[in-house]
């Protein structure tokens, strides 16, 4: 069985104001208090088109390898729905700002592309509350506020092949939005939206019945459908009973789809150019210029730490899941050239204290020149690297240097030779049957009296002097 | 009228600028001629004339319009104030803001007696499609305004204003000003901001004003043709001053006359003025050159094709749902159905299903595709007409105002606007103004169509050929 999967993904443009209007964007606010006559469609009322959703749409556009065209169009999407205030939808069809493009994506068949159809702007719908969702007694409410956001939809190709590979190209283009500030990209929140097409053939070279699954509020979500989907369509396969071209609703809480009332899968929408706005037509020099200025992306960046860094492929795709991330540990590794002890630091220590205060870093009081300076103190034996845990959490919640943390906390690492050799002294003279063992060489004992001195050093001793100094004396 | 009284809204600001009129005693004066006559013309469906009153009294006698009554059409916004658009669907609907042109023509002084009756939501050509009634025309009450805009022209010729403003798709403001003797302008396509106008076909409509002279609409036009952010078709043109681009004669200017147009069945008057209007050009120094427009009498479907499917767009908003009528019934889709049922005439119904239906899969390449093609044509085919020629001049329409209730067949009705469609089509500025009577003592509607943007000079030539046929200069 082969599945064939293609995805039509809106993401909301990260804007302050609506597409059409100058309502505001914020979320979560008191329901219909973002509306003016243009975003309520009242009578009279013409949109004018926000230039900063443009700018948003033409960046990723563009970091999307798409072709931007100079010339693109408004169209007017016709149906009726109580939140949908005009009867229309203002989107674009015949000619859309952006077509082809893709989104590298790294899989099981491994590095693949995954090609875009192409991508338009348009507006979004206000928000229905059924009684389902709210006790309403058996109403529907509808919030505007949501009426008018900007969206870009970007539409792929049919070039995924299982619920992993749409996973993993929904969070590569998440990762990008929000590398370029298009958009929060969150999908909780709505910022991101997805709606996918499966179709299972049991000949690889011939596509089955396309069907549509809408009410994917995750990515976990979208796995879970793909999944499922795929399992019914070959059942269905299997049992010769016919696959439907169909649009399925998926049930979040039982993990399946079921078929949607073909009334509200089958529309004519009776498209046609949008009167009210004049052709969109873009600035070809704008157009270079925001090419020529486009910064690395993600997945440039972590094959070049990869390549260049020599960093673990997990490492250079967690130091860029955030372009802040990725930015952080540059600097840092601009001042502590050990790219490698970065990476890893960063992934390990330093994210797992972000993970239990729910921050992000630059919500953190660590620099660049902070972490640089505890690694630099651990390289160079000022302390070990277990005092270094205590220290980090410090730079983090006060901004403190490395050095006043490390002073402050009596941590400094003991390199002083003569100091370790008193201890070693001490641990020699209490341990007598396990220097006995040690000196009818059995090695390994020398493990437990570096652990002996380490204690009576309160950590501070440098562990590989100790060893030295230990196996010397032991051996004297 | 008290033959005392300024006739035009330049005598009267002229007037109350010398301090022997004010803008007071003005309104009064209309009060009363409104008081006596409206019952009998009906151009009105709501009045609020004791706001203009004081608005009256509060006009400033230096603004622009010094306080002259102006009458709006019902499908503009004036806040505060119903705008039903001669619809039931929107029979208690109150504006919650103000059109781009009300605020223009309000903060230039003009003060507001009432909104003026209108074919429901600007679709037909006689003021008999408002769901409420019809206007009668002053000229003879028998008879029709015209339409869309027939409660505005109606109004100016009645005297229960000075002017108007209505909106214009395929002829609304300059047929009904030809059936009344008034002038009635359509600019060229954003020049004045559509922003609430209530859209019928949004990439035709324009407003214009209605008013007693050319000069009048000058006047006019130096306050509605402004800049608007808020309309997205609005486009930013250097300042002109339409008042005084006013020429007194026409040297050097080309009339053309449009060949295709010659063979159409004209009312003899109708021709004969056309012939009296020519020698007046010819006279005041014009020449005249033959053109010819090889598609131009496929106008008309083009038009009626492209008008309705906007227009099913425009109205899809009007579904019971957040204001307007609201019908009830079991479901979503019966509420909507019964909500539009109920709510719309049949005309607007005729012109919803041709829209829905020239745009639906299947068809769309057929009818709107094709129709915007010949639109292209037409198009390119007056623009090219208008470089052999300044102006292009027309009859207004076919014949004069007809009696109410006479015309009953839609395509009847639909092929009156021959003239005035492809100005519409095409984007260009268009004015009708008065050239005489018929027999009957009907006023006769001639139109000169100009280049686009070529708005100030359209109006000084249709000045100097009304001016030589006997209207007020």
């Amino acid at each position: 069985m082969t599945t064939t999967i293609g995805l039509e993904i809106h993401v909301q443009l990260a804007t302050r104001t609506k597409m059409f209007c100058g309502c505001s964007t914020a979320f979560e606010d008191e329901p219909n208090t973002h509306v003016c006559p243009v975003c309520l469609g009242l009578p009279g009322a013409l949109p004018t088109l926000n230039a900063e959703a443009v700018r948003l749409a033409t960046r990723i556009a563009t970091a999307l390898g798409c072709t931007v065209h100079e010339v693109s169009e408004f169209s007017r999407k016709n149906y009726f729905y109580p939140d949908l205030p005009k009867s229309y939808q203002i989107t674009q069809f015949d000619r859309p700002i952006a077509t082809g493009g893709s989104v590298p994506i790294v899989t099981e068949r491994g590095t693949r592309s995954v090609r875009l159809t192409r991508a338009h702007i348009e507006e979004d719908a206000g928000k229905s509350m059924h009684a389902a969702d709210i006790t309403l007694g058996g109403e529907t409410l509808v919030d505007f506020n949501r009426c008018g956001m900007p969206l870009i939809e970007i539409v792929t190709e049919p070039d995924m092949q299982s619920g992993d590979e749409a996973y993993e190209f929904l969070h590569n283009l998440r990762r990008l939005v929000r590398w370029l500030g298009v958009s929060s990209g969150d999908m909780e929140k709505g910022a991101m939206r997805c709606d996918v097409n499966v179709s299972v053939s049991p000949d690889p070279a011939k596509r089955g019945t396309k069907v549509e699954i809408k009410n994917l509020n995750s990515f976990r979500s979208v796995k879970r459908a793909i999944d499922y989907e795929e399992q019914r369509q070959a059942q269905c396969l299997a049992d010769g009973t016919p696959v439907l071209t169909e649009t399925r609703h998926f049930d979040e809480v039982q993990g399946t789809t079921t078929a949607m009332r073909s009334k509200e899968a089958s529309n004519d929408y009776r498209y046609f150019p949008e009167p009210d706005l004049p052709l969109l037509q873009l600035d070809p020099t704008e157009l270079e210029s925001l090419r020529t200025h486009m910064p690395e992306l993600p997945w440039e960046m972590q094959s070049r730490f990869e390549r260049d860094l020599g960093l673990l492929p997990y490492d250079a795709a967690l130091i860029t899941e955030e372009r802040s991330t990725a930015e952080f540990f540059q600097q840092t590794v601009a001042l502590c050239d050990n790219p490698k002890k970065v990476a890893s630091y960063m992934g390990t220590e330093v994210a797992k204290l972000l993970n239990e205060r729910g921050k992000t870093l630059t919500e953190t009081q660590l620099t660049p020149t902070t972490l640089a300076g505890l690694l630099t103190m651990v390289e160079h034996n000022a302390i070990s690297n277990t005092a270094s845990k205590d220290v980090l959490p410090l730079l983090m919640d006060t901004g403190t240097t490395p050095m006043e943390a490390v002073r402050s906390l009596g941590l400094e690492q003991v390199s002083d030779t003569s100091a370790i050799e008193g201890f070693a002294r001490e641990v020699i003279a209490e341990n007598a049957t396990q220097v006995e063992q040690f000196r009818g060489g059995k090695e390994a004992v020398l493990g437990f009296l570096v652990g002996q001195l380490m204690k009576k050093s309160k950590c501070k001793a440098n562990p590989k002097l100790t060893g030295e100094i230990l196996r010397t004396l032991l051996k004297s | 009228m008290n033959s005392g009284l300024p006739r035009t809204l330049e005598q009267y600001r002229r007037a109350v600028r010398a301090h022997e009129l004010s803008a007071e005693e003005y309104l009064d004066e209309t009060r009363r001629l409104i008081e006596r006559d409206e019952p009998q013309v009906r151009a009105f469906l709501h009045l609020r004339l004791d706001a203009a009153h004081s608005d009256a009294q509060a006009a400033d006698p230096t603004s622009p319009l010094a306080g002259a009554p102006i009458a709006i059409k019902d499908n503009i916004m004036m806040a505060g104030e119903r705008c039903t658009c001669g619809s039931r669907i929107l029979e208690h609907y109150v504006a919650p803001y103000s059109a781009t042109v009300v605020q223009s023509l309000l903060a230039a002084g003009a003060v507001v007696p009432g909104k003026t009756n209108c074919d429901e939501f600007a679709m037909g050509s006689s003021t008999e499609n408002s769901a409420f009634f019809p206007t009668h025309n002053p000229a003879d009450l028998i008879r029709v305004p015209g339409g869309s805009s027939g409660g505005s022209t109606a109004a100016v010729a009645a005297g229960f204003a000075l002017g108007a403003i209505g909106s214009d798709t395929g002829g609304s403001v300059r047929q009904p000003a030809a059936f009344c003797g008034v002038v009635g302008f359509k600019p060229t396509y954003g020049r004045v901001s559509r922003y609430g106008l209530v859209a019928f076909g949004s990439s035709l409509d324009c407003i214009g004003p209605i008013a007693r002279s050319v000069r009048d609409t000058a006047i006019m036009m130096n306050v509605m043709a402004v800049h608007d952010p808020k309309d997205a078709t609005s486009v930013r043109r250097p300042h002109v001053d339409f008042e005084a681009s006013l020429q007194p004669t026409l040297a050097g200017r080309r009339v053309g006359i449009i060949r295709e147009l010659q063979g159409l069945d004209v009312q003899p008057e109708i021709a004969a003025a056309m012939e009296a209007a020519c020698e007046a050009a010819l006279k005041s120094g014009a020449s005249l050159v033959d053109v010819s427009l090889p598609h131009i009498l496929s106008a008309l479907p083009a038009y009626y094709i492209i008008a309705p499917a906007e227009c099913s767009a425009n109205l899809g908003r009007f579904d019971g749902v957040r204001y307007g009528l609201h019908e009830g019934g079991r479901d979503m889709t019966e509420t909507y159905s019964r909500t539009r049922n109920a709510g719309f005439g049949t005309e607007v119904k005729r012109r919803i299903l041709i829209g829905a239906f020239v745009l639906s899969a299947g068809y769309y390449d057929a009818y709107y595709k094709k129709a915007s093609s010949v639109r292209q044509l037409i198009t390119d085919e007056l623009d090219a007409a208008l470089e052999s020629a300044d102006v292009l001049l027309t009859p207004t329409t076919p014949t004069t105002a007809f009696r109410i209730g006479a015309v009953t067949d839609p395509l009847e009705m639909y092929k009156a606007d021959v003239f005035t469609i492809p100005a519409n089509l095409a984007g260009v500025p268009a004015v009708s103004f008065p050239a005489g009577k018929d027999a009957a003592g009907l006023p006769i509607g001639l139109q000169l169509m100009g280049p686009r943007w070529s708005d100030a000079e359209l109006l000084s030539s249709a000045n100097v050929l009304f001016t030589a046929l006997g209207g007020e200069s």
